[in-house]
């Protein structure tokens, strides 16, 4: 190609005009011959160009989703989780009437009245046994109380031992 | 959609994803970062990729609307201002040493290019796209599109001849 047909291309080429494939002509040119002074800032342009159009990434891909993505999507679960529990598990409301209770539910509740009312007669049976216990302990305090009476006469001769010895 | 058909479809431009990530990004570890993010959200769509008919430019225009989220946000704001790349895969070590050091002049100039025209000049000059790709992908009209390219290409060559004294003798 002729110095002059370059010229043009050139002027082309900066307003963005060339093909792709005037565009590797112009690289073509000047990769291979010696230009002059006022287009070496072409050259350099081309050059470098050239030699980024080698550039790589030796860094490999690992094609596995990222742990941390797991992770993130396993603990976003557990709290979905963990709130439909406890959206679930909100208490009923409290029932107040026995004639709100459905018939099995009746039937349970008489049950537990009457097994509590086992419960609280075997308890005062219990209770009547620990009385006995109570008697003794009364009649254990009297004797400690008469005791006491011994401990008040023992003083007494002490006293009177005490003035004969004087 | 095994994984061996899925890295068959991804692997013409995956780096293409890269480049144009570490073009708008600039670092290389937040490049590959957005690679690969950019790779996985496609392997977890992969039921729906066979109903696109370009994948390649879905996947460059999810590529571009990722970067550009993350320039937004704070935390690559602080990333822009820091970044260091310690690995450079770019090119061999001989191809570096060949290369004018002032070709990273150019490097330099497209970092300070408003985004958009980043983008553009990227997807043109280095991927070679055509400009109905480039419209799909950045969402603009070729027009349009063709001015910010003019525009791009002319600032570097202005600010490659005025700042760095290049070419002009």
């Amino acid at each position: 190609m002729v110095l002059n047909d370059i010229e043009k291309l050139l002027e082309k080429y900066d307003l963005g005009e060339t093909t792709l494939r005037e565009e590797q002509a112009l690289r073509a040119y000047f990769s291979e011959n010696e230009v002059p002074e006022y287009l070496k800032s072409y050259r350099l342009m081309f050059q470098y160009f050239e030699q980024t159009k080698q550039e790589y990434t030796a860094k490999e891909v690992p094609l596995k989703p990222k742990k941390s993505n797991v992770y993130k999507w396993i603990s976003i679960a557990a709290a979905a989780v963990l709130m439909f529990g406890l959206y679930i598990s909100k208490p009923e409301p409290v029932k107040t009437d026995l004639s709100q209770l459905s018939q099995d539910e009746k039937e349970l509740y008489y049950k537990t009245i009457e097994a509590l009312d086992l419960v609280s007669t075997q308890l005062n049976k219990g209770k009547q046994q620990i009385g006995i216990l109570d008697a003794m302990a009364s009649s254990y305090n009297e004797g400690v109380e008469k005791a006491s009476l011994l401990g008040e006469f023992s003083n007494t001769t002490n006293k009177i031992f005490n003035t004969e010895t004087n | 959609m095994t994984q061996l058909e899925f890295t068959s479809l991804v692997m013409p431009f995956k780096d293409k994803v890269y480049r144009l990530a570490k073009r708008l990004l600039v670092s290389t570890e937040e490049a590959e970062d957005a690679t690969q993010e950019i790779l996985m959200r496609l392997w977890n769509n992969k039921a729906k990729i066979s109903s696109y008919n370009n994948v390649e430019a879905f996947a460059m225009t999810m590529t571009k609307n990722f970067c550009l989220d993350r320039l937004k946000s704070k935390q690559a704001q602080n990333l822009k201002i820091v970044h260091s790349n310690y690995q450079d895969h770019s090119v061999s070590l001989q191809k570096q040493l060949e290369a004018n050091d002032s070709v990273n002049w150019v490097s330099k100039i497209i970092e300070t290019l408003p985004e958009q025209q980043k983008l553009i000049l990227q997807l043109r000059d280095i991927e070679e796209y055509d400009f109905d790709e480039i419209a799909e992908i950045v969402e603009m009209n070729p027009t349009a599109i063709r001015v910010a390219l003019s525009r791009a290409r002319k600032t570097i060559r202005e600010q490659l001849i005025n700042t760095h004294s290049y070419g002009v003798k």
